[in-house]
């Protein structure tokens, strides 16, 4: 996908709703696209130094002690929890398909955040979904 | 060499297209395996990207000669990051021959000539003058086309560099523009002023190259802010930085920009660059007498994404298992510098040195022994360690593999649990038995969130993974006793201590 694809589909997902054209472009060329080939992992439970990913195309699954749990597509996002907090991951994520991520590293996350405030409601937002409907999850 | 071209076409266990490092390294670790194969080339010579470039500087790997090591141990390869490996001790360090003095980086003639040394000399047969033109499938078979006749195999190995010049996608901006085209010599850029696209090595080696020239105006410009930590740390620092240093101190007619380039306009004798700054409402407008595109290459991939080969990065990669296998299309390898496209674990955002000889060297050579193991079915002799030696040969490992200082976080030396013991599975990716399945321990070395090194040990005990990071040495000797200590407690479980 190149950059000016990659800006045309951060457009479309609520992360990144708010930003203007060249600032899309701009979160599409700082940051790297990853791909992952089905089953492979892309955070894995109890091992440090994650990024924070947001799904550009297919699914990925979170694991935790080998149950799965939920799963993530296009436009949702993981990583934040650990990175953010300095834990280790509490969960594996798996890619059930090929899936497509845009991947903010770890050290980069907070920065990332502070300059785009409007992302960062967006992720508050979505985190507190998270936890009334953490009920769910445990 | 000899004047009969080698590698008719026809049947192979593997071909390998390409003769720069990541060819050679390959073509030399399938031969020294015994494994059946064939290397094509488009070239008339050895050498691929550095027949060329860079253009105006050294390259940015150090070898160096007054090291403490003799040049023919493996010790040395961590001196030496641009000399290709081999078996035999004679061939080994061969750069170190070609440099003309004592300064730490080799030219790019030099490097050229090393490459030329290794070929030459550990007598790895190339078909010069062999572009690889299309690829199908067919069966269990690949099926290559040249203009010399078809080549049949199990698995191809792409060591093709990142040859295209790629240019991103801004009316305008065209490939007459980039790097590929600049003249490297004269007055061509003085008093004139230039709009480089831009900001990573080869932007700032352009800077720094026409600099010298009598420029009146230099301007780079990019999206992404440089990596000023990165930049602070990098060879890059000395030689190619006055351009940034310029713009910092405030110097009329330099400056590097943070903005992307909405459209380049062709006028009367010039350019206008429109620009959009996220952090401005208003557009920025510069005149230019030239545009330089350093926007760098892609893989020359040709017909492979019809096969299934997804790509990274605009197209311009493509996409890797741990082993550099397509994602894809299984059975399509790759060796050289696209190997960077398999990212490994990438803990706290650091990326391996699979982009540089002295990274992927290493990747050939592990894809090498993959290949004979899974393709030409040949095992390999294993050592199994008593138990009382496997920490001792850890430390060792942690304190002297090249592979594991060069490769930080990427490839790590792998023991599989063992009866008595362990078995010694050689250098891997870490990433391989992380998320494999075997009980066993891999140990490398890596940066942690403070980009400080340190050795980091991960252990898999009935199905159950644990990471140790040890506690970095300013002398990054890992051989004492706390070290040793913090093993033994990690391993014992595995060891069947307690």
């Amino acid at each position: 996908m190149d950059t000016h694809a990659v800006a045309e589909r951060l457009a479309q997902l609520t992360l990144f709703a708010d930003l203007r054209w060249p600032e899309l472009e701009a979160v599409a060329h700082a940051f790297d696209e990853e791909v992952f080939a089905e089953g492979q992992r892309v955070l894995r439970q109890g091992i440090t130094g994650g990024a924070f990913y947001v799904v550009l195309d297919g699914e990925a699954s979170v694991v935790v002690d080998g149950v799965e749990r939920t799963r993530f597509g296009r436009g949702e996002f993981f990583g934040e929890i650990s990175t953010l907090t300095g834990d280790v991951p509490s969960a594996d994520v798996r890619a059930e398909t090929l899936l497509r991520c845009l991947v903010v590293p770890g050290p980069e996350l907070e920065a990332f955040l502070l300059s785009h405030p409007a992302v960062m409601l967006r992720v508050l937002q979505a985190e507190a979904r998270r936890l009334r409907d953490s009920n769910r999850w445990h | 060499m000899s004047s009969e071209r080698p590698f008719p076409p026809g049947d192979y266990d593997v071909v390998v297209v390409g003769s720069g490092p990541g060819g050679l390294q390959t073509g030399y670790s399938l031969g020294r395996l015994g494994v059946d194969h064939a290397v094509l080339s488009a070239d008339d010579a050895p050498g691929g990207m550095f027949r060329r470039f860079p253009l105006f500087e050294r390259l940015i790997s150090w070898t160096h000669l007054a090291a403490d090591v003799p040049r023919e141990s493996r010790e040395f390869e961590a001196h030496d990051q641009n000399s290709l490996l081999a078996e035999e001790p004679e061939l080994r360090a061969l750069v170190t021959g070609q440099m003309a003095d004592e300064r730490r980086r080799p030219a790019r003639e030099e490097m050229e000539a090393g490459l030329r040394a290794f070929a030459e000399r550990a007598r790895v047969r190339v078909r010069y003058g062999c572009p690889w033109e299309s690829t199908r499938r067919e069966g269990d078979r690949f099926v290559l086309g040249t203009p010399d006749g078809e080549y049949r195999c199990r698995a191809a190995v792409f060591a093709v560099g990142m040859t295209e010049p790629w240019v991103p996608a801004v009316p305008g901006l065209e490939l007459e523009h980039h790097y590929v085209h600049v003249e490297t010599s004269g007055d061509r850029y003085r008093n004139r002023r230039v709009v480089i696209v831009g900001k990573r090595n080869s932007a700032f080696e352009v800077g720094e190259g026409i600099l010298r020239h009598g420029l009146r105006e230099l301007t780079l410009v990019s999206p992404r802010p440089p990596d000023l930590g990165r930049l602070a740390r990098s060879p890059l620092r000395p030689w190619y930085l006055t351009a940034y240093d310029e713009h910092v101190r405030g110097a009329p007619g330099r400056y590097v920009l943070d903005a992307s380039l909405e459209r380049v306009e062709r006028g009367a004798g010039g350019y206008r660059v429109h620009l959009l700054d996220p952090t401005r409402e208003d557009p920025l407008v510069l005149d230019a007498d030239d545009v330089i595109a350093a926007t760098g290459f892609r893989a020359p991939l040709g017909d492979l994404p019809e096969l299934g080969v997804a790509t990274v990065l605009d197209g311009r990669l493509p996409a890797l298992t741990p082993l550099w296998e397509s994602i894809g299309a299984p059975g399509v390898f790759f060796a050289g510098n696209v190997t960077q496209a398999a990212q490994g674990l990438r803990k706290h955002g650091v990326a391996s040195v699979s982009g540089m000889v002295c990274g992927f060297r290493y990747n050939a050579r592990i894809l090498a022994r993959h290949l004979a193991e899974t393709i030409a079915g040949k095992q390999r002799a294993q050592e199994v360690l008593d138990a009382e030696r496997v920490v001792p040969y850890l430390l060792r490992e942690l304190d002297r593999a090249p592979e594991l200082s060069i490769q930080k976080g990427y490839l790590a030396r792998v023991l599989r649990a063992a009866r008595g013991g362990m078995v010694d599975e050689g250098i891997l990716p870490l990433e391989v038995f992380v998320d494999g399945e075997e009980d066993g321990v891999a140990a490398t070395l890596e940066f942690d969130a403070t980009e400080t090194i340190r050795p980091v040990v991960y252990s898999r005990h009935r199905g159950e993974l644990h990471e140790l990071a040890l506690p970095p040495h300013p002398l990054r000797r890992y051989d004492g006793l706390v070290y040793g200590e913090a093993l033994e407690d990690l391993l014992a479980p595995l060891l069947g201590r307690r």
